[in-house]
């Protein structure tokens, strides 16, 4: 009997239902775990993702031809059939559920195991074969509580601000961005916003996901216009001419990488929150183990060590190689794309 | 551990010297005293011995995070930092508790030598009591390399702040091999007694790197002599006390007995600063043989012959035991040379000659000969200038031969640590032999950050073989290594070494065909080696 899923140099595909889940090249028809470049790309036939997602995708990618299903929604396509489950990524993100003829397997996408006040919370899904990705599968990565690493963020604002410092964080401008918005202490004083970050808010706003107020920080808006500020951009408008405008600020980064000094100081960082939204070395095992599958393929990150240390707790292990980075690692440090 | 861990992160935080010092300054004032000399100790490179071999702590930390020894060791290079990969991979800290610096350091000391279920006991009930960061800065008790991103003289600066000291005076207190465990902070930075100097030598005066000596002006203020290519050193002769200090802070007396002689020489209260060198008929030998002698501690008869040591003195510091520092250069040279004059030729010392110029045209005459004479390149030294302490910019420049330069190809490719973990920085480099390709050096500094990203990407697409950090790569990639010096080597497979290589240029106009030969190399050693 065929697998429910196979690998090709297109991307993963479901040989029943004639599709592809996150293809990197064109197909005619695709299914999309979340609206992350790496995983949904432009050019394809057909989309299909939550309906929590879509706007977003549809914002980045301009007109597509597709369809919009909801969470925990059964859907035939040829001899297969889908759901979606939240991944807890970043909104709308969800696990891709395909059963076969009684077989069912997972693709994971990017998730979070850990819920974070924003996106629909990670639910394991029971399965025969889990296609898991790994960006944080070292046993060195270990998060601390969201409402911890929340409490340092504020207290680092806080404290600029009594400074009459900018406080300018980086954060990627699709799910990290929205997660520390959701989570700030908005009453510490303005938020200004990075045009990206902001086209971004205007998007998940206008779908009905509640944000504090935020400004966009225009060509007029600077360190004397809002003392205290704190300002949320991409990681690539850290120490650049963009940030320049707020003159003695302090830059800081929101990412799982930022658990590693070596990154931290590569960066020039003064603050690394260590703040990710990929599951951590617990939480990616966790997620294993509740989905009840014997086999597992992984894919972006340390594909390697984690498949050989799934194959001694007994799992039959694979490798998927696949040519998704994980939001994080688009980031301009060669290193983590490992 | 509290309050050394926000030092730490006070001044890991930052860039700027003013944020750190003042960090520093603050902890000088606020923390307990022992700590605070713990704290100087460290910093100056001084640390407790070492209880605890680093495959202890390997093992330990795996079995305690629950994971397979190989598992640690994959995630080890990732994090880049031995200390820093064991805190992350430990539980949670579940006795969590605040003692002083001082109190876990003198727990360590007294581990060195316990049996190994002992010392492990110990470990295991530290990292229990710590949390992430503070156990990093515990690890790093024990592995060493605690670099905090402060220099010497940053560190005094703070001292100075805090205690209202002079500067150059505490920097002077500080030399010396002073053991934090049996010094109090008074007696350290507040006493100022005079018989403590003992046989403490002063900080060195250090020079910079010169390139254009037309700067410099008239060349009748200035004072050349040979750079010598050996181990700075500092005699010192005082009442119930002689020692040969390095620059570095080592008490190498012992391992140059030859010198033994000038305790009876030399007058009581004198102190010289010159450069230790392999000597043999009334001249320099190459640095190759003084290389014998470092680090060998039992000193055989056939090396004393092989490799005499002697001493080419640049500047008197101390005579009748009065600091002569603040005395123009000019002076103390002559004060030297009488001094030296009056001792037996057969004294294992001498000064190290000036060189008579007229022009700076012909001092660059003079220095391109420097390779014949053993020496690195030309020192040059205002002969106003005080005896100044680290480096001070203006009085004293160095100006080395341009180095050596050789073009090869990259081979193999290993991660860096810390700062550069998960790069590529580390290259073993290969030239051309008939069809073959010889490996012959290794170097990982001199390329930008945005090169070393360059390089990594290429790496990870070109990897041919893995074996643990180390990639294999294809011979493609061209790089011009810089040396200081070639010596025979038995130990290397091409049959020479290097001295000081580093990469000056990633050669991308250049395909592999063209890299040097190991005959070109071994022409350079038949000349210069």
């Amino acid at each position: 009997m065929e697998p429910v899923l196979t690998f090709t140099d297109r991307g993963i595909f479901c040989p029943a239902g004639n599709f592809f889940i996150d293809p990197w090249r064109p197909v005619d028809r695709a299914l999309i775990t979340h609206g992350h470049s790496d995983h949904a790309r432009g050019g394809h036939g057909q989309y299909l993702a939550t309906d929590v997602a879509m706007p977003v995708m549809r914002h980045r990618l301009g007109a597509i031809r597709g369809d919009t299903i909801r969470f925990g929604e059964a859907r035939r396509i040829n001899d297969a059939t889908v759901s979606f489950h939240p991944a807890g990524h970043l909104p709308g993100s969800a696990q891709i559920r395909v059963e076969v003829g009684g077989e069912v397997w997972v693709v994971s996408g990017d998730y979070k195991t850990e819920a974070d006040g924003l996106c629909e919370p990670f639910e394991p899904v029971r399965c025969h074969a889990f296609i898991s990705e790994c960006t944080f599968g070292l046993p060195v990565f270990n998060w601390r509580p969201q409402a911890e690493v929340m409490a340092d963020v504020n207290a680092w604002w806080a404290a600029n601000a009594a400074e009459g410092r900018t406080s300018i964080l980086g954060a990627y401008s699709l799910g990290k961005a929205q997660r520390l918005l959701a989570n700030v202490d908005a009453s510490i004083g303005p938020i200004l916003t990075h045009g990206a970050v902001e086209a971004t808010n205007r998007v998940l706003r206008g779908q009905g996901i509640r944000l504090p107020e935020t400004h966009w920080a225009g060509p007029d808006v600077g360190a004397s216009t809002h003392p205290g500020a704190l300002v949320i951009a991409p990681p690539s408008a850290l120490n650049s001419a963009w940030a320049a405008r707020f003159k003695g600020a302090s830059q800081a980064f929101a990412s799982g990488w930022m658990a590693l000094r070596g990154v931290r100081r590569r960066r020039g960082l003064a603050q690394g929150f260590v703040m990710s939204d990929h599951a951590d070395w617990q939480g990616l095992n966790d997620a294993i183990r509740a989905t009840g599958a014997e086999k597992v393929f992984v894919t972006h990150g340390y594909t390697q060590v984690f498949r050989r240390w799934l194959a001694e707790q007994g799992y039959d292990a694979g490798i998927v190689e696949t040519q998704y980075e994980g939001d994080e690692a688009d980031e301009p440090d060669v290193e983590l794309l490992e | 551990m509290i309050r050394f861990f926000a030092l730490f992160d006070a001044l890991d935080r930052t860039t700027r010297t003013t944020a750190k010092v003042a960090a520093l300054a603050d902890y000088f004032r606020d923390a307990a005293e022992e700590d605070r000399v713990w704290t100087i100790a460290l910093l100056s490179g001084r640390r407790p011995k070492r209880a605890v071999n680093s495959t202890e702590l390997r093992t330990w930390a795996a079995e305690v995070a629950g994971i397979p020894l190989w598992l640690f060791e994959e995630a080890y290079p990732v994090v880049g930092d031995l200390a820093e990969t064991i805190s992350l991979v430990l539980p949670p800290a579940a006795r969590r508790e605040d003692r002083p610096l001082a109190a876990w350091i003198t727990d360590l000391i007294a581990l060195t030598g316990q049996p190994a279920d002992i010392r492990r006991a110990a470990i295991l009930d530290a990292w229990d009591r710590l949390d992430t960061g503070e156990r990093f800065l515990y690890n790093k008790l024990i592995t060493g390399g605690f670099r905090m991103g402060v220099s010497q003289g940053l560190m005094v600066r703070a001292l100075s702040q805090a205690t209202g000291v002079e500067e150059t005076e505490l920097a002077h207190r500080l030399m010396g091999d002073w053991q934090p465990r049996n010094t109090s902070w008074d007696s350290l930075i507040r006493s100022n007694d005079p018989a403590a100097a003992g046989a403490r030598p002063y900080p060195f005066a250090l020079a910079s790197p010169l390139d254009d000596p037309e700067a410099l002006g008239s060349v009748a203020d200035w004072q050349a002599e040979w750079k010598w290519d050996g181990i700075r050193g500092q005699i010192i002769r005082r009442a119930g006390a002689f020692a040969l200090w390095s620059r570095g802070e080592e008490l190498i007396t012992d391992r140059f007995p030859e010198f033994a002689t000038l305790a009876d020489f030399l007058p009581e209260g004198t102190v010289i600063d010159g450069e230790v060198l392999a000597w043999g008929d009334a001249r320099p030998l190459p640095f190759a043989s003084l290389q014998k002698r470092i680090g060998r501690l039992n000193v055989t008869k056939a090396l004393l012959k092989d490799a005499p040591a002697h001493l080419l003195a640049y500047d008197l510091l101390e005579q009748d035991g009065q600091d002569l520092r603040a005395l123009p250069l000019s002076d103390r040279r002559a004060r030297l040379e009488a001094m030296l004059a009056a001792l037996p030729a057969a004294a294992p010392i001498g000064t190290s000659p000036t060189i008579a110029f007229s022009d700076w045209a012909g001092l660059a005459a003079i220095r391109a000969k420097a390779r014949e004479e053993q020496a690195e390149g030309l020192m040059l030294k205002r002969l106003s200038s005080s005896y100044h302490i680290g480096r001070k910019r203006g009085d004293w420049w160095k100006w080395k031969l341009d180095p050596f330069t050789v073009e090869c190809v990259m081979l193999y490719a290993q991660s860096g640590s810390g700062r550069r973990a998960n790069l590529f920085t580390d290259f073993t480099f290969a030239v051309r032999d008939g069809d073959a390709l010889v490996p012959f050096t290794k170097a990982y500094s001199g390329l930008t950050d945005a090169e070393f990203n360059e390089i990594t990407r290429w790496v990870r697409r070109h990897t041919l073989e893995k074996f643990g950090p180390v990639r294999r790569v294809p011979p493609e990639l061209v790089f011009e290594i810089a040396f200081e010096g070639i010596q025979a080597s038995t130990r290397h497979k091409s049959g020479i070494a290097l001295r000081f290589p580093r990469m000056v240029r990633w050669r991308r106009d250049k395909p592999a065909e063209e890299i040097d030969t190991l005959d070109s190399l071994k022409e350079l050693l038949a000349m210069h080696g």
